[in-house]
């Protein structure tokens, strides 16, 4: 294992880190049972396996504070497990990405109010830029000789710009069946795509297992799991901020393993105790593509228990079979009088084609199967047309080209002639 | 039959450091039962109080999550590895 770190006592942090390495964080806190480590390499409690999550002693902070940072993530850089210089080190600087009012696709849904947070338009186009650049930071304060992940795809292709972009060696690990631009995405910034035959699940298992083994890798999403996750706030600090510092009433967030959308949770829940934005009651849903829906059968059921499925969907970015966090997002959903729903791959196809036509945005499919998530709870009643609403877009259009390749295309071919265009009956 | 089992970093203070150990049992179920008999109390890390795998852990039988197998009655064949790993969340 990576010896990083002494991982049994609490406190400040001693062996070799810098004063401040991790910001204000003070510890690593078990979600489950409380039981708190020391800032480092650890992900799974010791005494439960439950997920190791960043505790803070967070200092005031206000809004011009944060409305004086820089135009990226570190505007909130008191709030995340980041040296203060973090922006003296080389990172892509993701965030402070759009949130457009979606007025046609509301008129659309019959949807009073309507923002769509666009992700797409990150460093490398999806949202996993965030997670990354903080991950990578605590890869540098732990002096990490390599930077590695299991990926859905996404966060391979963060992973290997953002090691390249800061020199050091990046491995990333992804399932050999996954769509060709995203591959194309990690190669392009690494000597060391390894494509896996298996699923995303296969590959997290054989990234433990290594993580386990190797000193001195970091693996975003394993070893320094906590400091990564920690990122995905700033996707709800951005949306409470850009919308004039207040929460909306309702979000649809995709689910793959959960993460983001219990760090969306965390970061309003953490605006209101800061007292950045008012107290209100703010409803979460979760979105999943029917071949691979495991919180949303589970929601379905009404139970906790979720059941592990072998993935099948176009949606592979939000194919993670045995999700973590799932109880989580099931337990979010729920309180907040959200839900979790899922669609079929049909449904998905058509509702990057209607966020396409409708706001001149090309989501990849886990943007689509929010959005098509969003139209049936609408049809469902499960949504409040009459609630503002914020759906997010993770990831870009152009990573995933086969899922609508076949349903758009040229109207007609025709002869460069006036006459030709004018008998093709276009006008 | 005899089995490998691999333990996760927060497992080996159990094992003395080790990272792979050797157990015996027909069953995943008598394979812990055999692994606590070597390593007092690693089993209980494992499981629950009601004696159900945790929910964040997640133990393999060659490549195959238990939970879509048998479960605690799986089969563990002669020879072959058991992984013991901590769910992460976060592709
Ligand atoms: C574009 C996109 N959206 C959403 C997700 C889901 O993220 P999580 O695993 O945090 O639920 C992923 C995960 O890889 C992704 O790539
Ligand atoms: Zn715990």
């Amino acid at each position: 294992m990576s010896t990083l770190l002494d991982e049994n006592t609490t406190g400040t942090p001693s062996k070799g880190l810098r004063e401040g390495a991790f910001g204000n964080a003070r510890a690593l806190a078990c979600r489950e049972c409380g039981h708190e480590v020391a800032l480092g390499p650890s992900y799974a409690c010791p005494e439960c396996f439950g997920p190791l999550e960043v505790a803070y002693d967070f200092p005031t902070v206000t809004r011009e504070e944060i409305a004086a940072g820089p135009r990226n993530i570190w505007r909130y850089k008191a709030l995340l497990p980041v040296p203060d210089d973090i922006e003296q080190s080389p990172n892509t600087e993701p965030g402070f990405t759009r949130l457009l009012e979606a007025k046609n696709l509301a008129r659309e849904l019959g949807l009073e109010k309507l923002w769509v947070k666009d992700d797409s338009t990150n460093p490398t186009n999806s949202f996993k830029d965030r997670v990354v650049a903080c991950a990578l930071s605590a890869a540098r304060e732990l002096d990490a000789k390599v930077f590695a992940c299991p990926s859905t795809g996404n966060l391979a292709n963060a992973v290997a710009a953002a090691g390249a972009r800061a020199g050091i060696k990046t491995v990333v690990f992804i399932p050999s069946n996954l769509e060709k631009p995203k591959q194309v995405n990690s190669a392009v910034f690494t000597d060391h795509l390894v494509a896996v035959d298996g699923n995303y699940d296969d590959v997290n298992k054989l990234a433990s297992e290594i993580a386990g083994e190797e000193e001195g890798w970091a693996f975003v999403n394993v070893n320094v799991r906590p400091f990564y996750a920690e990122g995905s706030k700033t996707l709800g600090y951005e949306i409470a901020e850009q919308l004039g510092w207040r929460l909306p009433d309702q979000i649809v967030i995709p689910v793959a393993s959960g993460s983001q959308l219990t760090k969306v949770d965390k970061a309003f829940k953490e605006l209101i105790a800061l007292g950045l934005v008012e107290d209100k009651p703010y409803k979460v849903f979760g979105a999943q593509a029917t071949g691979c829906s495991p919180v949303s059968v589970a929601y379905k059921a009404g139970t906790d228990a979720i059941r592990p499925v072998k993935p099948d969907t176009i949606a592979k970015s939000l194919a993670i079979g045995n999700p973590a966090d799932g109880i989580y997002v099931l337990d979010i959903c729920r309180r907040s009088g959200g839900a979790v729903e899922d669609i079929t791959d049909d449904e998905v196809r058509e509702a990057i084609v209607l966020l396409a036509r409708t706001e001149g945005i090309f989501t990849e499919t886990a943007g689509g199967t929010t959005v098509g998530v969003l139209k049936k709870l609408v049809e469902s009643g499960q949504l409040d047309t009459s609630l503002e609403t914020v759906v997010i877009n993770t990831g870009h259009g152009l990573k995933t080209l086969d899922a609508v390749s076949d349903r758009v295309g040229a109207v007609a071919t025709i002869a460069p002639s006036y006459d030709a265009f004018v008998a093709s009956g276009i006008l | 039959m005899s089995v490998s089992v691999r333990i996760p970093t927060i497992l080996r203070t159990y094992t003395g450091g080790e990272s792979e150990v050797s157990a015996e049992g027909d069953t995943l179920a008598a394979v812990l039962d055999d692994l606590d008999a070597s390593y007092s109390g690693i089993k209980g890390r494992i499981l629950d109080e009601a004696g159900k795998l945790r929910r964040f852990v997640n133990v393999y039988v060659g490549n195959d999550d238990v939970r879509f197998l048998e479960e605690l009655e799986t089969a563990t064949p002669d020879g072959v590895q058991i992984s013991v790993i901590p769910a992460v969340a976060g592709g």
